[in-house]
Protein backbone atom coordinates (compact mmCIF):
# COMPACT_ATOMS: atom_id res chain seq x y z
CA UNK A 1 0.00 0.00 0.00
CA UNK A 2 0.91 3.60 -0.84
CA UNK A 3 1.65 6.69 1.46
CA UNK A 4 -0.99 7.94 -0.22
CA UNK A 5 -3.52 5.05 -0.09
CA UNK A 6 -2.47 4.82 3.62
CA UNK A 7 -3.23 7.87 4.70
CA UNK A 8 -6.44 7.98 2.90
CA UNK A 9 -7.80 4.61 4.23
CA UNK A 10 -6.80 5.91 7.72
CA UNK A 11 -8.86 9.62 7.21
CA UNK A 12 -11.73 7.00 5.92
CA UNK A 13 -11.33 4.43 8.81
CA UNK A 14 -11.34 7.51 11.03
CA UNK A 15 -14.37 9.01 9.77
CA UNK A 16 -16.39 5.41 10.07
CA UNK A 17 -15.51 5.40 13.51
CA UNK A 18 -16.69 9.26 14.01
CA UNK A 19 -19.85 8.64 12.50
CA UNK A 20 -20.62 5.01 14.16
CA UNK A 21 -19.45 6.47 17.63
CA UNK A 22 -21.57 9.46 16.60
CA UNK A 23 -24.59 7.04 16.09
CA UNK A 24 -24.30 4.71 19.35
CA UNK A 25 -24.54 8.04 21.21
CA UNK A 26 -27.53 8.95 19.43
CA UNK A 27 -28.84 5.31 19.65
CA UNK A 28 -27.99 4.97 23.12
CA UNK A 29 -29.70 8.64 24.05
CA UNK A 30 -32.79 7.01 22.54
CA UNK A 31 -33.26 4.03 24.58
CA UNK A 32 -32.42 6.02 27.55
CA UNK A 33 -34.85 9.17 27.16
CA UNK A 34 -37.20 7.49 24.68
CA UNK A 35 -39.35 5.81 27.35
CA UNK A 36 -39.35 9.53 29.67
CA UNK A 37 -40.09 11.60 26.29
CA UNK A 38 -41.53 9.82 23.36
CA UNK A 39 -42.95 6.08 24.03
CA UNK A 40 -44.08 5.81 28.22
CA UNK A 41 -44.33 2.63 29.14
CA UNK A 42 -44.24 0.61 26.03
CA UNK A 43 -42.03 -1.85 26.53
CA UNK A 44 -41.67 -3.22 23.10
CA UNK A 45 -40.05 -0.44 21.13
CA UNK A 46 -37.83 -0.36 24.42
CA UNK A 47 -36.58 -3.35 23.71
CA UNK A 48 -36.38 -2.42 19.86
CA UNK A 49 -34.06 0.54 21.22
CA UNK A 50 -32.43 -1.36 22.95
CA UNK A 51 -31.56 -3.63 20.37
CA UNK A 52 -30.82 -1.10 17.60
CA UNK A 53 -28.55 0.13 20.51
CA UNK A 54 -26.16 -2.97 20.83
CA UNK A 55 -26.24 -3.26 17.24
CA UNK A 56 -24.82 0.56 16.40
CA UNK A 57 -22.51 -0.65 19.51
CA UNK A 58 -21.78 -3.89 17.48
CA UNK A 59 -20.67 -2.04 14.38
CA UNK A 60 -18.92 1.06 16.31
CA UNK A 61 -16.13 -1.91 17.76
CA UNK A 62 -15.79 -2.89 14.44
CA UNK A 63 -15.10 0.57 13.04
CA UNK A 64 -12.47 0.73 16.26
CA UNK A 65 -10.68 -2.48 14.68
CA UNK A 66 -10.98 -1.39 11.20
CA UNK A 67 -8.87 1.96 12.01
CA UNK A 68 -6.31 0.25 14.96
CA UNK A 69 -5.31 -1.94 11.86
CA UNK A 70 -5.03 1.09 9.21
CA UNK A 71 -2.56 2.84 11.65
CA UNK A 72 1.15 1.59 11.28
CA UNK A 73 2.67 -0.81 14.21
CA UNK A 74 4.22 1.46 16.67
CA UNK A 75 0.61 3.58 16.85
CA UNK A 76 -1.23 -0.09 16.76
CA UNK A 77 1.26 -0.57 19.90
CA UNK A 78 0.32 2.11 21.48
CA UNK A 79 -3.55 1.52 21.20
CA UNK A 80 -2.60 -2.06 22.66
CA UNK A 81 -0.91 -0.37 25.61
CA UNK A 82 -3.58 2.33 26.34
CA UNK A 83 -6.20 -0.22 26.07
CA UNK A 84 -4.45 -3.04 28.16
CA UNK A 85 -4.05 -0.20 30.81
CA UNK A 86 -7.62 1.02 30.93
CA UNK A 87 -8.82 -2.75 31.11
CA UNK A 88 -6.60 -3.55 34.08
CA UNK A 89 -7.67 -0.30 36.02
CA UNK A 90 -11.21 -0.47 35.21
CA UNK A 91 -12.00 -3.78 36.49
CA UNK A 92 -9.74 -2.94 39.47
CA UNK A 93 -11.62 0.18 40.35
CA UNK A 94 -15.20 -2.00 39.09
CA UNK A 95 -14.70 -4.71 41.43
CA UNK A 96 -13.26 -2.37 44.44
CA UNK A 97 -16.20 0.24 43.51
CA UNK A 98 -19.11 -2.82 43.74
CA UNK A 99 -17.64 -4.40 46.47
CA UNK A 100 -17.52 -0.66 48.49
CA UNK A 101 -21.22 -0.71 47.22
CA UNK A 102 -21.97 -4.05 48.75
CA UNK A 103 -19.95 -3.89 51.75
CA UNK A 104 -21.97 -0.43 52.72
CA UNK A 105 -18.69 1.70 52.34
CA UNK A 106 -20.38 3.75 50.09
CA UNK A 107 -23.64 5.64 51.21
CA UNK A 108 -25.07 5.93 47.56
CA UNK A 109 -25.42 2.88 44.75
CA UNK A 110 -22.76 1.58 42.51
CA UNK A 111 -22.96 3.53 38.99
CA UNK A 112 -22.11 2.22 35.52
CA UNK A 113 -21.83 5.57 34.34
CA UNK A 114 -19.13 6.06 37.29
CA UNK A 115 -16.69 3.34 35.71
CA UNK A 116 -17.25 4.51 31.50
CA UNK A 117 -16.07 7.78 32.79
CA UNK A 118 -13.18 6.36 34.55
CA UNK A 119 -12.48 3.99 31.22
CA UNK A 120 -12.29 7.40 28.94
CA UNK A 121 -10.28 9.31 30.85
CA UNK A 122 -7.94 6.41 31.30
CA UNK A 123 -8.13 5.66 27.97
CA UNK A 124 -7.10 9.37 27.10
CA UNK A 125 -4.73 9.51 29.72
CA UNK A 126 -2.67 6.36 28.76
CA UNK A 127 -2.47 7.93 24.90
CA UNK A 128 -1.46 11.24 25.98
CA UNK A 129 1.33 9.21 27.88
CA UNK A 130 2.17 6.52 25.55
CA UNK A 131 1.95 9.13 22.50
CA UNK A 132 4.56 11.68 24.37
CA UNK A 133 6.49 8.42 25.23
CA UNK A 134 7.62 7.48 21.92
CA UNK A 135 7.59 11.06 20.62
CA UNK B 1 18.77 -1.38 20.38
CA UNK B 2 21.07 1.07 18.30
CA UNK B 3 20.74 1.78 14.87
CA UNK B 4 22.16 4.11 11.73
CA UNK B 5 19.00 4.80 10.64
CA UNK B 6 19.06 8.43 11.18
CA UNK B 7 22.79 8.42 9.50
CA UNK B 8 21.59 6.64 6.47
CA UNK B 9 18.54 9.04 6.00
CA UNK B 10 21.06 12.65 6.24
CA UNK B 11 23.65 10.23 3.57
CA UNK B 12 20.14 9.84 1.54
CA UNK B 13 19.20 13.47 2.02
CA UNK B 14 15.87 12.30 3.10
CA UNK B 15 13.81 14.34 5.71
CA UNK B 16 11.96 11.96 8.64
CA UNK B 17 8.78 12.78 7.07
CA UNK B 18 10.00 11.79 3.20
CA UNK B 19 10.93 8.62 5.04
CA UNK B 20 8.11 7.51 6.55
CA UNK B 21 6.08 7.90 2.96
CA UNK B 22 8.65 5.21 1.84
CA UNK B 23 8.11 3.18 4.77
CA UNK B 24 4.45 3.09 4.73
CA UNK B 25 4.42 4.54 8.76
CA UNK B 26 3.79 7.39 10.34
CA UNK B 27 7.17 10.43 10.91
CA UNK B 28 6.16 9.56 14.71
CA UNK B 29 7.54 5.96 14.39
CA UNK B 30 10.54 7.32 12.26
CA UNK B 31 11.62 9.23 15.10
CA UNK B 32 11.05 6.83 18.03
CA UNK B 33 13.07 4.05 15.82
CA UNK B 34 15.63 6.72 15.37
CA UNK B 35 16.27 7.66 19.13
CA UNK B 36 15.80 4.39 19.89
CA UNK B 37 12.21 4.40 21.38
CA UNK B 38 11.02 2.05 19.39
CA UNK B 39 12.01 -1.23 17.33
CA UNK B 40 10.70 -2.28 14.65
CA UNK B 41 9.51 -5.74 13.65
CA UNK B 42 11.36 -8.17 11.83
CA UNK B 43 9.18 -6.90 8.09
CA UNK B 44 10.27 -3.06 8.87
CA UNK B 45 13.45 -3.82 9.81
CA UNK B 46 13.60 -5.73 6.56
CA UNK B 47 11.64 -2.90 4.26
CA UNK B 48 14.40 -0.10 6.04
CA UNK B 49 17.32 -2.61 4.95
CA UNK B 50 16.02 -3.06 1.61
CA UNK B 51 15.40 1.08 0.87
CA UNK B 52 18.59 1.92 2.38
CA UNK B 53 20.08 -1.42 0.11
CA UNK B 54 22.45 -3.31 3.60
CA UNK B 55 22.13 -5.95 5.56
CA UNK B 56 19.91 -5.45 8.77
CA UNK B 57 22.68 -5.71 10.96
CA UNK B 58 24.37 -3.12 9.22
CA UNK B 59 22.14 -1.18 10.20
CA UNK B 60 20.43 -2.55 13.65
CA UNK B 61 22.98 -3.67 16.48
CA UNK B 62 22.27 -5.71 18.97
CA UNK B 63 24.04 -4.48 21.89
CA UNK B 64 22.62 -7.60 23.84
CA UNK B 65 24.62 -9.58 21.63
CA UNK B 66 27.96 -7.87 21.84
CA UNK B 67 27.65 -8.14 26.04
CA UNK B 68 26.37 -12.38 25.56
Amino acid sequence: MNTFAMNTTIKHTIRGLAIWTAAWLVSTAMAVFGPTFLWGSNTLLSAFFILINVGVGVGMVMANIRYILSVDEMLQKIQLQAMGITLGITLIAGIAYSIADITNVISQDAEISFLVILMGLTYITASAILNKKYK
Amino acid sequence: MKNRLKVLRAENDLTQADLAKRLDVSRQTVNAIETGKYDPSLPLAFKIARLFKQQIEQIFDDEEDKAG
